[in-house]
């Protein structure tokens, strides 16, 4: 005997035949409701010992949020963060482009590079190139074990602004550099070999054809570095640059609102961060798109 | 155009010979077909015709001249990368998975060899990309990017991307081998147009209907040497060789 549909349930089990008439319940989840009411004391707790505890020393923040040597900090924290990340991706292209080259003595130099700069702290590459006068009081260009043709005092001609612009750039660019090959890999090879077959050479191929595919992939990680970089720019007061944090550290040295200055310069911190992360959602849309939904009017 | 003579060709992916001595010429637009099993060396013959592949002996003459290759007292040494790139130029290419550029729609794509290499103004490239694009069959497909279109609308903006730097040969490598059956047609009905114009063509395929239809000239190979090559009709109705009889035998 066959039976189909409505027929077949009737026939074999008579009891669904009104149960599958009503909708399906959604259990309770219990669970979810304890997380609330913990994460919700949690949340009360901190608010109140924030608003209650005299030490975080709220009408000192909003004495200092807009002081003009806070705000010369911030314009400098800025500065260093667009510089950096700049010469970081520069750097970065090259070395990618040299570690993926046939030649294997500029592989090996763009692997020295990343090998170098990846292992030792950036700390510790601050602080160098902040003492670089003391390893190279003059810098020139002369003739090896000769004379020099020209000279300069290095503290002259390396301020401290751009010892820390090399600190935070020459160390960027190593990770950028693998941020950037990832992205250059990530483009099939089919890409190159028809630009290849067309007659294009290696470096129209790269610049026509791979490096506008790869900025897909490589957009969003460095969305992440710029980020990133913008707090590690606080890294510079060790050698004395006047950014962000180091002019809250100099404001506290004299009254001794430590906790006040730092929510200060966090308050700044926070809200650049946030400002970079939605201008970078914005850029991935913008990149995602093109490809695959629109046409282009032509 | 350009005749094509393979002479003694050999080819060694470290140590494994694939090309074992290849002697063989395409007269001026004549079309031929390169069929076979995979792995018998047919896709790297064609790749070595412009050069994407490297020969260990043996030479290529498109148009009379060495290609990828110069004479260096008694031995051949490899040409520089400009010449090469020069001679790439005037052939052009079809590849199995099409390879269009993503970023680029399809009328990008077929100006930009113009653009960017011939140094056509944008004005006269554009309006030539547009009749090559309209000559097989996609003057409403402009503004697409390749995502958008079928396999084989992309596999025909690839024909009319390589046909923008005005070639002097085609090689096809298995154009039809990526695509849904049902779009195989519309390719097929593209080159052979091109053949019709007397555009000279190296066709590596396993569209057999399509070879002993349109081919001058087919070419049977198996493990790195021709096996037999001719006359399409007499090499696919009536193989001669063992080996060609087998592997017709399966594909037909």
């Amino acid at each position: 005997m066959t039976v189909t549909g409505q027929t077949a349930v009737a026939e074999s089990r008579p009891d669904f035949v009104e149960l599958a008439s009503r909708p399906v319940l959604k259990r309770k989840r219990p669970g979810q409701l304890i997380a609330m009411v913990v994460v919700g004391l949690f949340a009360l707790m901190g608010a109140y010992i924030v608003v209650t505890n005299p030490g975080f020393g709220w009408p000192t923040v909003a004495k200092y949020l807009f002081d003009m040597r806070i705000l010369n900090g911030l314009l400098t924290t800025i500065e260093l963060t667009v510089i950096a990340m700049i010469l970081g991706f520069v750097i970065g292209l090259v070395v990618a482009v040299m570690r993926m080259s046939e030649n294997g003595l500029l592989r090996g130099v763009a692997g020295a590079y990343i090998w170098f700069f990846r292992g030792t702290p950036l700390l510790v590459q601050m602080l160098f190139w902040g003492f670089a006068a003391v390893l190279f009081p003059t810098i020139g260009i002369g003739i090896p074990g000769g004379p020099m043709l020209v000279e300069w005092n290095t503290n002259d001609v390396l301020p401290l602004f751009v010892a820390g612009i090399l600190g935070l750039g020459l160390n960027e660019g190593a990770y950028m550099a693998e941020i950037v090959r990832a992205g250059l890999m990530g483009v099939p090879a089919g890409q190159s070999e028809a630009s290849h077959a067309m007659g294009f050479s290696r470096m129209e191929t790269l610049r026509h054809v791979v490096i506008p595919q790869a900025m897909k992939i490589i957009l969003p990680p460095v969305g992440n570095e710029t980020i990133s970089m913008l707090k590690t720019t606080s890294l510079v007061i060790v050698i004395g640059v006047g950014d962000l944090l180091y002019n809250a550290q100099q404001i506290y040295a004299r009254n001794l609102e430590q906790i006040p200055l730092l929510i200060v310069a966090s308050l700044w911190y926070i809200l650049l961060t946030t400002l970079l992360s939605l201008v970078q959602a914005r850029i991935e849309k913008q990149y995602s798109r093109g490809n695959m939904l629109q046409v282009r009017k032509a | 155009m350009s005749e094509v003579q393979f002479l003694n060709v050999h080819k060694d992916f470290s140590g494994v010979e694939v090309l074992k001595g290849i002697n063989f010429t395409v007269q001026a637009g004549q079309v031929a077909c390169l069929i076979g099993p995979s792995g018998s060396g047919k896709s790297t013959l064609l790749r070595c015709v412009n050069h994407l592949e490297t020969t260990s002996s043996g030479t290529i003459l498109v148009g009379g001249r060495m290609i990828g290759y110069e004479v260096h007292g008694d031995r051949l040494i490899e040409a520089h990368q400009k010449d090469i790139n020069k001679r790439r130029s005037r052939i052009g290419m079809v590849f199995q998975s099409f390879n269009l550029f993503g970023h680029m729609t399809a009328l990008e794509n077929v100006m930009m060899g113009p653009v960017k290499l011939l140094k056509v103004p944008k004005a006269q490239a554009e309006a030539e990309a547009r009749e090559l694009l309209a000559k097989v069959g996609l003057a409403e497909r402009t503004g697409h990017y390749p995502a958008q279109l079928s396999g084989g609308q992309q596999q025909r903006v690839a024909i009319a991307r390589a046909l923008s730097m005005k070639p002097d040969l085609m090689l096809f490598d298995e154009p039809t081998s990526a695509l849904d059956p049902e779009l195989v047609g519309e390719v097929l009905d593209v080159m052979k147009a091109l053949a019709r114009d007397g555009m000279t063509m190296i066709v590596v395929t396993h569209e057999m209907g399509f070879a002993r239809e349109v081919a001058d000239v087919v070419a049977f190979m198996d493990g790195g040497v021709i096996v037999e090559a001719g006359d399409p009709r007499e090499i696919i109705s009536n193989p001669r060789h063992e080996r060609t009889q087998a592997f017709l035998s399966k594909v037909l």
